[in-house]
């Protein structure tokens, strides 16, 4: 059975199941139907909360066993304690808010360790589309219109880490992946490039504490 | 009236009655020596006893919860559209009650009823009672129907209220708690209201402080105006156009004081249809309640430390339209629990009714609400006593 529930999570979920420690305490910002946070419970004895504006997904949540709170995370992370996380997880949700920056410092204000997974906007596929064909990316990653899409904070590899330097972050680790979820030689040489989804952990730099 | 009694509906059910004897020492130091509580149930309790669910009721409402005492009923209980076979409170699956609060107008002991001191009914002598109270009272049904824990409590507005507090007080003896549209305590502005209320009541001269009883007479006027000011405070602005707009009952405007908007008919009739129905003193009595509760009040107004020994499963719901106890209070309990590392789950259901959405029904609200019941199914199930 664990087998079974490890080959079906997603790969870039399960990348992130892999970087946490079992009995951790979790905050998965913009959980979705909670498949992640259930898979932490069921094979790492982990605990916290699922965060989850979106109606559809409350549901399959509270089915699955997930302690899911329904908010805006525009709004900001105030009603939870500093440092009450061992991990704060925003997956394939960064883009899709209106001040990543503040809410990257809250991650590591109510977290010890943050974990950000954001489609990687440098990607050869929307470099050719935008210098060659001169027109907005859509990609698999990316599949909306630019009038119509959630993600209105594209970033790209660098420029995730330009701001991690800028908020006084250490990154642990980092993964590029393709649109498969999976890595190769290739990605790990030229993630920026390559990379369709990209994977960070990341903490305060100790001795800093993030402006 | 019912033609026929809806196959969803529990049907036709009848409210007991259970006599205590034991004396209840109330928050305020008085004591009730004796009291009676009626309550209906629902649904079959298992061999374990793990299948109960306590319901508490709100402000105006009662121990009917649900389905009809008679075909002549015009009107279902209070949550039919939530309690019922294969309805999201799954009478099929749980056994369900719910008893008229004490201090209630509908068959417990309240100031209506006969004081065994003076012969004559308590009126004002009858003791102000807390949620605490009432909590304190449900516990002891509970004993009296052989329930150690609940499967879940649940209840919306003030209904939801005794549920915080059961958490607190009793936290070994519910495994759930549903707590909806609710507030972890009342705000200058909500007493406010609860005050204008109670002021119209005691100065209406037919209310003789309290005696009115005796006197053969009943605040009437006051009650009415009560009424009126709470359906206010139930609706929001948006259903209240929706509604009934500017609309006027005759299509044009009269330049007198009778009813001409249609907002204006249906306060009156809902005042109307109140009065006769409920006792003064008792909504004097669950206003002060109200205005008393705070599960907070033993740990300095630290929510998060009064849920410092709670064990239970919460679910906290909300509605976007609800501006007398809003999200954001709601917000509040969720904090505390989440606080304290307790399990939670919160939504907010997008509504235009007001604080009455909890009795609606609204689809995603009912949806979510059915699969945190399948969650306390399971409880339920394992802890059934089969195949153990």
């Amino acid at each position: 059975m664990t087998s079974d529930t490890n080959n079906t999570l997603r790969p870039d979920l399960a990348i992130i199941a892999d970087w946490i420690r079992p009995t951790s305490r979790v905050l998965d910002l913009g959980c979705g139907d909670g498949t992640l946070m259930a898979y932490l419970a069921r094979e790492k004895n982990v605990s916290g909360y699922g965060i989850e504006i979106d109606d559809q997904y409350i549901a399959p949540c509270i089915r699955a066993g997930v302690n899911v709170i329904q908010m805006d995370l525009d709004k900001g992370l105030a009603e939870f304690d500093d440092n009450s996380f061992d991990y704060v997880v925003l997956s394939l949700t960064l883009q899709a808010t209106r001040y990543p920056d503040k809410l990257l410092t809250e991650m590591l204000r109510v977290g010890t360790e943050g974990i950000v997974t954001f489609p990687n906007f440098g990607h050869w596929s929307a470099r050719i589309q935008l210098a060659l064909l001169g027109k907005m990316p859509v990609s698999r990653t990316l599949p909306n219109e630019w009038y119509d899409t959630p993600n209105i904070h594209l970033c790209t590899i660098k420029d995730f880490e330009r701001l991690c330097r800028d908020l006084r972050f250490t990154i642990l680790e980092r993964h590029a992946v393709d649109h498969a979820h999976k890595t190769s030689l290739g990605l790990r040489l030229l993630p920026n490039l390559l990379g369709e989804i990209a994977l960070y952990r990341f903490r305060r730099t100790s001795g800093g504490k993030g402006t | 009236m019912p033609e026929t009694i809806p196959a969803d509906s529990v049907g036709l059910v009848k409210p007991r009655v259970l006599r205590f004897d034991q004396p209840l020492r109330l928050s305020s130091g008085s004591v009730l020596p004796s009291y009676e509580l009626v309550y209906e149930t629902y649904g079959e309790l298992n061999n374990n006893k793990s299948n109960a669910i306590l319901i508490c009721h709100a402000l105006s409402s009662n121990h009917h919860v649900a389905g009809y005492h008679s075909m002549e009923d015009r009107k279902p209980g209070w949550w039919e559209n939530v309690v019922g076979p294969g309805k999201v409170i799954d009478t099929n699956k749980f056994f369900v009650a719910c008893c008229n609060n004490l201090g209630g107008c509908f068959g417990s002991t309240g100031p209506a009823s006969i004081n065994p001191a003076t012969g004559k009914p308590y009126g004002p002598d009858f003791p102000i009672i807390t949620v605490r109270d009432w909590v304190e009272s449900q516990a002891r049904l509970a004993d009296a129907l052989g329930i150690d824990k609940w499967a879940a409590v649940a209840g919306g507005s003030l209904g939801g209220m005794q549920v915080l507090q059961w958490a607190v007080d009793y936290p070994e003896r519910l495994a759930h708690a549903i707590i909806i549209a609710a507030a972890p305590k009342l705000t200058a502005q909500n007493i406010a209201f609860n005050e204008v209320a109670r002021q119209s009541i005691r100065t209406d001269p037919d209310f003789h402080d309290g005696r009115y009883y005796e006197h053969g007479t009943e605040p009437r006027r006051g009650l009415r105006i009560a009424r009126m000011l709470g359906h206010i405070t139930y609706l929001s602005d948006d259903i209240m156009r929706e509604k009934f707009g500017r609309d006027l009952r005759n299509g044009k405007i009269d330049f007198d004081y009778d009813v001409e908007f249609q907002v204006e008919s249906y306060l009156r009739y809902q005042a109307d249809s109140f009065v006769g129905k409920f006792d003064a003193n008792t909504y004097l009595l669950m206003t002060k309640a109200l205005d008393y509760f705070d599960p907070a009040e033993k740990t300095g107004g630290d929510l998060t430390a009064a849920f410092k020994s709670a064990r239970t499963n919460f679910f906290v719901v909300s509605f976007t339209s609800d501006w007398r106890f809003a999200p954001e209070r709601s917000r509040e309990i969720v904090k505390a629990l989440h606080d304290n590392d307790l399990n939670v789950s919160y939504a907010e259901i997008k509504s235009t009714q007001g604080h009455d959405a909890f009795l609606m029904k609204i689809p995603y609200y009912l949806d979510i609400f059915k699969a945190y019941m399948e969650r306390i199914e399971r409880y339920a199930e394992n802890n059934s006593g089969k195949g153990r």
